[in-house]
């Protein structure tokens, strides 16, 4: 049982609903968790079952139906409460890659002198020193995924949220990445809360993975991904453990898609319920 | 790139650039063995030696200079207005519902029809004329601002909102450059209108430009005067296409 003041992030029967009478969407429904500092949780689930939305509310792009959450920051005005990696890159394109850190270095309670200092830490990180001065429209797709990454760890958030940040990015690189992230994050210890279609990527990554049901979401099971760090890309796909936790959470992801559908058939949920959430979070904003 | 690709590629440059000169050709063939009539349609070689008379004797360059003066005061005091206007209306959902019926009223309206009632309240001269190519000017540069700001990508604003930028930072770092494209579709397109309508008001209202110069040409019976002006209005609407386009690449480089 982790002491209180470990728990960095506490939510207690938290709902989230879209639109009102017949035509509303239950995006999920009464989640409870408790995350704690420095810890890496994944969420994985079958599309529409809310992910996303989930890590959106919890950035404060969306508030909660009924439910509580509350998010325990250290020092919030000396520190970087937040920060959030999304599924496109969301780089400025008129800023070259410089500008874009700087720009999030700004706003954060990070004296002016150090931007300089952990501009060229980070872009040495991920390789990208040499690209200081290009502009995104300049870099392929894996380099602006890596910018956008590093744009969140400059900062020094204390919960770090990830919604699916590889997911428009190749195999090879998205394993390039995965090693990457796991670098950042062993370095800094931020709490993060990383959501992914991707089973392989939640194991690798995660120290806990939260599996969901299909829509409304809850959490259906956690598991536990206690394997050594820091942690090898390669080297874990050879461990016996890692396989069979990654069938293990395919096979309730599975019962998960296959209800998923079944409720589509029955006209229960439909399969642009997704569609009409963007439409209505457009709507709230 | 491929020899193949470079070769197609030099093709069709070479039949763009020559295009125009095939259909003056045509034209000067056409005109001077009685194919068409030269009254109205004078060989283009001969219209090309009217240039010189008419720069000369003439001074044809005044009318140019007095054209070119009042399209740019009209931008100036139509494009700034415009743009200002259509941020804000991008921006306020309060000044959108004030203005968009008040803009969809107006719009539509030819601008020139709008230039007798200019001319009663601001009297013959330079300011009618000039008025014509504000308020044209303007509702373009309102309508693509506006547009630029309402297709900003709505992550921007949501990176901003996470990162904790400050509503000041928000208008001045991703409102301002994200809505560039928008503010500058205004202006190219304004600026090509504004050459339209100033020649239009020019040849009712105005003792000077190069709208005066054609209706005096055709008062005259100087049908080749009407050619010159013709081609010099396409050469300064062409410089000011590629002048604009070069500072576009410019400013917003990252298009």
């Amino acid at each position: 049982m982790p002491d209180s003041s470990d728990i960095i992030l506490r939510i207690d029967g938290l709902d989230k609903r879209f639109g009102e009478g017949p035509d509303a969407v239950q995006a999920f429904e009464d989640l409870n968790l408790e995350v704690r500092r420095g810890e890496f949780v994944c969420l994985v689930g079958p599309s529409g079952c809310g992910k996303t939305t989930l890590l959106r509310t919890l950035a404060g792009l969306d508030a909660p139906s009924t439910g509580t959450l509350s998010i325990d920051y250290e020092d919030k005005e000396k520190t970087t409460p937040l920060a959030m990696v999304f599924q496109q890159h969301g780089l400025y394109p008129w800023m070259n890659v410089e500008n874009n850190l700087r720009f999030v270095l700004k706003a954060a309670a990070i004296e002016n002198g150090r931007h300089d200092e952990i501009i060229t830490r980070f872009l040495d990180a991920v390789g990208l020193a040499k690209f200081r001065r290009f502009y995104p429209n300049q870099l392929s797709g894996g380099m602006k995924q890596r910018v956008s990454l590093i744009r969140a760890f400059c900062v020094y958030p204390q919960l770090l949220l990830m919604d699916e940040p590889f997911v428009f990015l190749d195999y090879q690189n998205r394993m390039v990445l995965h090693q990457l992230l796991l670098e950042l994050w062993t370095e800094s210890r931020q709490t993060i809360i990383f959501v992914t279609h991707n089973i392989n990527e939640a194991v690798t990554l995660g120290d806990r993975v939260m599996v969901m049901t299909a829509g409304p979401g809850r959490f259906k099971r956690e598991v536990v991904c206690d394997f050594p760090r820091p942690r090898n890309v390669v080297e874990l796909r050879k461990n016996a453990e890692f396989g069979k936790t990654v069938v293990s959470i395919t096979e309730d992801l599975k019962e998960e898609i296959e209800k998923a559908q079944a409720l589509e058939s029955e006209g229960r949920m439909k399969s642009g319920d997704n569609d009409r959430i963007s439409r209505m979070r457009g709507l709230e904003v | 790139m491929p020899t193949s690709t470079k070769m197609e590629n030099l093709r069709y440059r070479i039949i763009y650039i020559s295009s125009p000169f095939f259909v003056l050709f045509l034209w000067e063939i056409s005109a001077r063995t009685g194919i068409i009539d030269a009254r109205f349609f004078p060989p283009p070689t001969q219209i090309l030696k009217q240039f010189i008379p008419l720069f000369v004797e003439d001074k044809f360059y005044i009318d140019i200079g007095s054209s070119m003066w009042r399209i740019a005061a009209g931008v100036a005091l139509g494009f700034i207005p415009g743009a200002i206007l259509g941020m804000i209306m991008g921006l306020s959902r309060t000044a959108r519902a004030f203005f968009s019926p008040l803009v969809a009223l107006t719009y539509p309206i030819p601008k020139i029809a709008i230039l007798p009632l200019l001319l009663i309240i601001f009297g013959l001269g330079n300011f009618a004329n000039i008025m014509v190519v504000a308020i044209g000017v303007f509702f373009l540069s309102l309508i693509n601002t506006y547009a630029g700001v309402g297709q900003i990508p709505k992550i921007h604003f949501e990176v901003a909102r996470v990162f904790r930028i400050s509503r000041m930072e928000v208008f001045k770092s991703i409102i301002l450059p994200a809505s560039l494209p928008g503010v500058f579709t205004g202006l190219k397109l304004g600026v090509g209108y504004g050459l339209i309508l100033i020649v239009a008001a020019e040849m009712v209202a105005a003792n000077a430009g190069i709208g005066f110069r054609i209706w005096m040409s055709w008062e005259t019976y100087l049908i080749k005067d009407i050619y010159v002006c013709l081609a010099t209005i396409s050469t300064i609407g062409i410089i000011l296409s590629v002048g604009l386009d070069k500072l576009e690449e410019k400013i917003i480089h990252w298009k």
